[in-house]
Order: C-alpha cells, then sequence, then structure tokens
C-alpha cells in the first residue's frame, strides 16, 4: 500500500472551516476504507482471543499513519498535525479500538521523542519508527492508586550519579511483541519527567494485566525496583512537558472514543431499520427515532470539540482546556451512546454476536486511559 | 482550506462591536423592560433606530461563506445582553426572511425599503402559529379566499413575535401564512404580506410569558382582511399533496426558511447560556473557587465538574451553530445540521441556566441579579422556531432517511 501524504497547506487568512482539506480527506477516505475491510471484520475474533493480527499491523505500518507525523531529518513525512490524527484515530477506533491502538502505538514513542528529546536522542531512537518493519511503541502513565494524576506520578526518579534509578508503579502499559522500550514517567528533582527504558532492564518486571475492554491490545503492569536508566535515556525535563504528551494523548483517546460511539451508532441504526415489531421497523418508533437522532447529535457535537481542541494544539497555543473540555465530553458520549445502542438492540444488544456490547465495555475504559495512543 | 476554528478579521470586529453594544445599550435596561412587560422598551429601540442598524463598521456580512458565521456571531452577542431586547429590535425579522427568500424585486423593494428609511421605527413578523396548529404547521386553519384583485384572509393567529409593532407602526408589515384551498393540504399553504394597520387585522393582545418579557408575542385576528393579490409571497398555483413540488414556495418556502433561522436561533440561545455562564464563573472567581483544568477527575469538585461540563456543552453546542451558519454560507443542505444545533443548544442552555440558578443559591434565585431572567429566557430557546422535539424529529427523519408519512 503507497504511503499517504499529510497536509502542509500554506499559512492563509484565517477562516472559519468544518472541511478537512483535500489530503486530510484523502487520508480519511483511505483509512477508513482499511478500517472498513481489514479491521472491523477481526474485531469480534481479537477480542474473543484476546489477540491482535500481528500480520495487519504491519500493513497498516505500510500506510505511514504515524511515521508521516514524524521530522523529515528522521525519515518521516514531516507532517505533523492533532487535527489529522484524530481524524486518523477516530476512523481506526471505528474499526476496533484495541487494533487502532495498536497500530498508533509507535505513537508513544514518536511524540514524546519528537517533542521533548535532544536531537542526538531523536537520531538515536525515531529511524526505527520509520524503517521497513512495524516496531510497536510504549508508554507508561498511569498508575493505578486512587485519585492518581498523571502530572504528579508517584514513581520516582532519583539522581544517581550521570543517571537515574527509578521506583514505582505502571499501569495500562500496551505491550506489544517486538517492542524493545517503554517511555516511564516519574517524578523528578524537577517535576514529571519522560525516561526510555529498556524491556531488558534489571528490576523492570512486566505482569499481563487483563480489563473489561481492550481485550486484544496486551497490556501489562509494571513494577520498577530500582531500574536504572543512563543519563542520555533521559528525555529533558521540559516545563509542562509531561503536560503536553498528557494533552496529546486527550487528543488522540478523545478521538477514538468519538470513533467507539460512531461505531455503536451505525450498528444500532441499522438495527432500527431492519427489525421488525409491532409490523414496522424498530426505527419508525419516536422513543427509537429519537434515542438514535440524540445519539447522532451527540457525535457530532462531541467531534467539532474535539477538532477544536486538536486545532488549538496545532496552532500552538495553550490548549490545555480546550482538551480537557472536549476529552470529558467525547468520553461520556462514547459511553452513553455505547450503551443507548445495546438498548436499541435490546436482548441481541447484550450478546456477543453484536458489536454494541464490545463498544460498551470498550467506552468505559476511557475513564482511565492515559497515552493509550498520541496526536 | 484545512479543519479551522478561526474566525475572520470582519467577524472578529464584529463580535466586539455587538458585545459593546450589549453592555452599554441593553444589560443598563435589561431588568426594567423585564418587569415592564409590554411596553416599548423606548431608550433600546430608539438608540438602536438611530445608531445600531447599520452593523459593525468595515465588516460585510454579503462576504461568501462567513456572512452567515457573522450573523450568528451577533446574535449570540446581542442575546447574550437581552434575549428580549433582541427580539424586540426594529427589524424586519423573520417575516423579512420570508420576503427575502420568496419575494419578487418589486415586493422587497414595497416591503423591505422601510426599514433603511429615516422614518420611525419599523417592524416586520411572521405569523404561522394558531391555537390549534403549532408543531403541525400544515394544519393552519387561516383561509386566504381569492377576490377579485384581492385575497380575504380570516383567521387567528397567535405567538406572533413583534406582531404589535408590525401590524400597529406604518410601515411595518406581517407574513401571514393561509391556505388557499384546504383540500390541497401543505400544497395549499401561501404566505401573504398584510400591511400594518390593515383594516380587517385587528391586534386582540399580547402574551404574558415565563421570559423575553421585552419581547411583544401578540395574537392577531384576521377578519375578512383584504390584501392586493400582489402581496403573495412566490407562485399562486396549488399542488396537490403527492404532487411534485416544483419551485413553490408555499409551505416548503415556510420551511426553508426554518432551515436559515434555526442556526441563528441557536445561537441566540447560546448567547443566553453565556450570559449565565460567564457570570457564574466570574462570581466563583470573586469567591476564590478556581476551576482546574487539569486535574484527575477524582480530586475534581463537584462545582468544578459542574462549570467544566457547562463551558463544554456550551462550546460544542456554539460549534454544532456555526457549521449549520457555515453551511449555509456555502450554499449547502443544512437542514440535518440546523436541526442539530437548535435542538441542542436549546437543550443546554436550559440546562445552564437552570444550573447557574442553582449553583449561585439565593443570589442565584434572587431578582438583584439578572441570572434568574436569564434562566426564564433561556427557555423558550428550547420551544419556538421548533421544538426540541421536533427538530429530534427532523434529525431523526434525516438519518434514518424516512420521509415524514414514514416517521410521523
Amino acid at each position: 500500500m503507497r504511503r499517504v501524504c499529510a497536509d502542509r497547506s500554506a499559512a492563509q487568512d484565517p477562516v472559519i472551516d468544518f472541511d478537512p482539506s483535500e489530503e486530510q480527506q484523502l487520508i480519511v477516505d483511505t483509512v477508513r476504507q482499511f478500517a472498513r475491510n481489514e479491521v472491523r471484520p477481526r474485531a469480534r475474533e481479537c477480542d474473543e482471543a484476546a489477540k491482535l493480527p500481528a500480520e495487519l499491523l504491519h500493513e497498516a505500518h505500510a500506510l505511514g499513519l504515524v511515521a508521516n507525523g514524524i521530522d523529515e531529518r528522521f525519515g518521516g513525512g514531516g507532517a505533523r498535525s492533532a487535527v489529522t490524527g484524530a481524524l486518523v484515530a477516530e476512523e481506526l477506533a471505528w474499526g476496533d479500538l484495541s487494533i487502532a491502538a495498536a497500530i498508533l502505538s509507535p505513537s508513544l514513542e514518536s511524540v514524546p521523542v519528537s517533542d521533548l528529546a535532544s536531537d542526538a536522542q531523536k537520531q538515536r531512537w525515531l529511524p526505527g519508527l520509520v524503517g521497513e518493519r512495524f516496531r510497536p511503541g510504549a508508554l507508561a502513565l498511569v498508575e493505578s492508586h486512587y485519585g492518581a494524576d498523571p502530572l504528579v506520578p508517584r514513581t520516582r526518579a532519583r539522581r544517581d550519579g550521570a543517571g537515574y534509578v527509578l521506583d514505582g508503579e505502571k499501569c495500562l502499559v500496551p505491550w506489544l511483541e517486538g517492542g524493545e522500550s517503554v517511555l516511564v514517567s516519574a517524578t523528578g528533582d524537577t517535576g514529571p519527567q519522560l525516561f526510555r527504558v529498556s524491556r531488558q532492564a534489571m528490576g523492570l518486571r512486566a505482569a499481563p494485566a487483563r480489563y473489561m475492554g481492550i481485550q486484544a491490545l496486551p497490556t501489562v503492569e509494571l513494577t520498577l525496583a530500582s531500574v536504572r536508566v543512563a543519563g542520555d535515556d533521559a528525555l529533558p525535563a521540559a516545563r509542562d512537558g509531561v503536560a503536553s504528551v498528557v494533552q496529546r494523548g486527550r487528543v488522540a483517546q478523545g478521538a477514538m472514543a468519538i470513533g467507539v460511539a460512531r461505531a455503536a451508532y451505525e450498528v444500532a441504526r441499522d438495527y432500527a431499520k431492519e427489525r421488525q415489531a409491532f409490523g414496522a421497523p424498530i426505527a419508525t418508533k419516536q422513543a427509537i427515532a429519537f434515542k438514535l437522532a440524540d445519539m447522532a447529535i451527540e457525535i457530532d457535537a462531541a467531534r467539532l470539540l474535539l477538532w477544536e481542541a486538536a486545532w488549538h494544539l496545532d496552532s500552538g497555543r495553550d490548549a490545555a482546556r480546550a482538551v480537557f473540555l472536549a476529552y470529558r465530553q467525547a468520553q461520556r458520549v462514547a459511553l452513553e451512546v455505547s450503551d443507548a445502542a445495546v438498548q436499541v438492540l435490546g436482548g441481541h444488544g447484550y450478546t456477543r454476536e453484536y458489536l454494541p456490547e464490545l463498544c460498551l465495555r470498550n467506552a468505559r475504559g476511557f475513564a482511565c486511559f492515559e497515552g493509550l495512543s498520541l496526536v | 482550506m484545512p479543519i479551522d476554528f478561526e474566525l475572520t478579521q470582519n467577524a472578529r470586529v464584529a463580535q466586539a462591536h455587538f458585545r459593546d453594544m450589549a453592555l452599554v445599550h441593553m444589560r443598563p435596561v435589561s431588568r426594567e423592560f423585564d418587569d415592564r412587560e409590554h411596553e416599548l422598551p423606548a431608550p433600546w429601540v430608539d438608540w438602536y433606530w438611530k445608531h445600531g442598524r447599520g452593523g459593525a463598521p468595515g465588516t460585510d456580512l454579503s462576504q461568501p461563506g462567513d456572512g452567515m458565521v457573522q450573523v450568528c456571531v451577533q446574535a449570540e452577542e446581542l442575546c447574550w445582553g437581552d434575549a428580549g431586547l433582541y427580539l424586540r429590535m426594529p427589524t424586519a425579522a423573520l417575516g423579512g426572511s420570508a420576503v427575502a427568500a420568496a419575494g419578487t424585486p418589486a415586493q422587497k423593494e414595497r416591503f423591505l425599503a422601510g426599514f433603511r428609511g429615516d422614518g420611525p421605527p419599523v417592524w416586520g413578523a411572521m405569523a404561522i402559529t394558531e391555537p390549534q396548529a403549532g408543531s403541525d404547521s400544515a394544519a393552519i386553519q387561516t383561509t386566504a379566499v381569492r377576490d377579485g384583485d384581492d385575497y380575504v384572509l380570516d383567521g387567528t393567529k397567535i405567538f406572533c413575535t413583534s406582531g404589535e409593532g408590525a401590524s400597529q407602526h406604518d410601515g411595518g408589515f406581517v407574513v401571514v401564512w393561509a391556505t388557499v384551498d384546504k383540500s390541497a393540504g401543505r400544497g395549499g399553504i401561501k404566505a401573504f404580506v398584510v400591511p400594518a394597520k390593515t383594516p380587517g387585522m385587528r391586534l386582540v393582545g399580547t402574551e404574558k410569558k415565563l421570559g423575553i418579557r421585552a419581547s411583544d408575542t401578540a395574537t392577531l385576528v384576521f377578519e375578512k382582511c383584504r390584501v392586493p393579490a400582489a402581496n403573495l409571497l412566490g407562485s399562486a398555483t396549488v399542488k396537490k399533496d403527492g404532487a411534485k413540488q416544483t419551485g413553490d414556495k408555499g409551505f416548503k418556502g415556510a420551511m426553508a426558511t426554518f432551515d436559515a433561522s434555526r442556526p441563528i436561533v441557536a445561537a441566540m440561545a447560546v448567547g443566553v447560556g453565556r450570559a449565565s455562564l460567564d457570570f457564574l464563573r466570574e462570581e466563583l472567581t470573586r469567591q476564590g473557587v478556581r476551576i482546574r483544568y487539569d486535574a484527575p477527575a477524582a480530586a475534581l469538585g463537584a462545582v468544578e465538574r459542574d462549570v467544566i461540563d457547562m463551558e463544554a456543552e456550551l462550546q460544542a453546542a456554539r460549534l454544532l451553530t456555526w457549521r449549520a451558519a457555515w453551511m449555509m454560507g456555502r450554499g449547502r443542505p443544512n437542514n440535518l445540521e440546523a436541526s442539530m444545533a437548535k435542538a441542542r443548544a436549546g437543550l443546554v442552555v436550559t440546562r445552564i441556566t437552570q444550573k447557574a440558578v442553582e449553583l449561585l443559591g439565593p443570589a442565584g434565585y434572587s431578582k438583584k441579579l439578572l441570572v434568574e431572567k436569564w434562566m426564564r429566557d433561556a427557555k423558550i430557546n428550547d420551544i419556538y422556531e421548533g421544538t426540541q422535539q421536533i427538530n429530534q424529529l427532523i434529525v431523526a427523519r434525516r438519518i434514518l432517511d424516512y420521509s415524514s408519512s414514514v416517521l410521523r
């Protein structure tokens, strides 16, 4: 498959516009087709088997979805855009959330490294992500204690000579086959900071974990017991560095949440037009039709908020508030719409024959996902 | 052009201009003309007529694409000032939209010229709703009977915004929807321009309302009210139900007016909601309550959570509104998006303004502040120009690809 090229339009006079650019639309069309033909048909079997379709990840890698955003100096497409990232994430997650997260997992490394790392570090790490082979990334932001704050990790980084020593626990860390390292957030002398830890590091223990949703995505709980990190494996402690990574995660997850909601909504809509009751399709009853109308409105509203938040990120202004609002809405909408979809299908919605129950299990997870993927 | 949320320079100039107008000329008399229901808010009306009509200096609404968004920006700012006073502005309003959409050049000149003149203030209005026909506007009973060169109108119209102004002040007009042939159903419904003070058009009262009390909401009775046939908007030909509508501006014309007006009403709603939310946030800041946009969910207080959700819902409604307006400006069909925006905005501002009263406690409930008024004003947005339910119905028909006979 040919690598699609992202938007690179020159600066123009500002004007409100709700259309993706031609290039963005080309990307959306390509990814939508891929999601429909390749991802969705595997969603159920992957969830049941708790296993990713390895060959599909390599196919998706060839589309260059993550590589497009990496700087040209390191072999990427040089077309970084959070809006484009959000468009891609929605389409893939519409296909399946686990597979989407897996396909986009290299972003978990490429985005923080592109934003925060030194040139020398970029040179060491980025070219590996744009090679022929799919190489997964991993990011450990989430901690499982009550009230955990990704901006104030309990995992500690203690200086030790030229390097650091890390202690703490993380969870919900994507752990795909073939990964070499994981970026771990830890509180150091100057606040939260990211450290690149080898999967083979002494003191690092990765225990596979299982959740209600995202069953096909392998994740682990990480325990770091006096894990040594070399000085040049620590990403420079930029002010608000981890905060920006968290924001980019929330935009990506918000877009995925909308993809999940849209998937559930479309199944419910189509089912309601087929399913007969009292002599007519149930969609002709206002109780069902109005529910579907509300679902459609909620999805569009949440998507516009999310696009705006992504656009704030791209224009380089302070996006914290917009991102937070949009992510919360998207999360809520994913859950409510998935739940409504299960309801529209009634007893069938509760079975694993149909997609909405999987959407509902996946949607609930957005309450705790941080850094499942990044834009 | 890629996805972009930046307003044009023009729209931003307009935004600042109308915000200033709202602050200086509307807010100071907001409470007064809520209390003095039905009275003409003369200071506002006169000021607007003399100084406000020109729009924002240096901006041009005829610009392609962004013009409708700018109209929404204007509606939002002025309703942030006061929704009742906004509705009472001397303008051609919805009657003007109908003339502009379906009128001939001669009709436009005849009926709209007065709104650009230097005489006393003039109002336009649209009369569709009847005591027995609200959301089901195809069920209207008012009749128009051809008699020589005239039509003779008989019937009762209610909930006619600015009906007093339009029917009683020289130069004004009411666009009256009436049926020329009841057996033809929707196809028999036509619009007639009835100039102010036409014999047979009688103002019988104005509604006492929950909110938007500065806006006059009239009941008009038509008894043998005679208007020239030249006052008919659109074609006189009656298309029987089921026949293909070809360029007919009758019932479909009325419905098309809604595709243009619903984004504006949604913007008006957002303005009222924002008034309430802005005030709430300022008050919370004064009370030392800080809203954190970076705290984990478990650490957020109930008030923070409420305010954050109110902000998100308001902004989402605004973006739906701008999208519908933007599509309209580009000449794209926006029936679905206009109803989405209207349904969403009406609902969220109802919730937001009610929540603001709740959070501010007795102060919010008190008539010393405007928060209680905004709650009363907001509710109309979930009712007029298509209730929440009618807009849900339109959205449902669109997304399901059902006609009005399949999904009733």
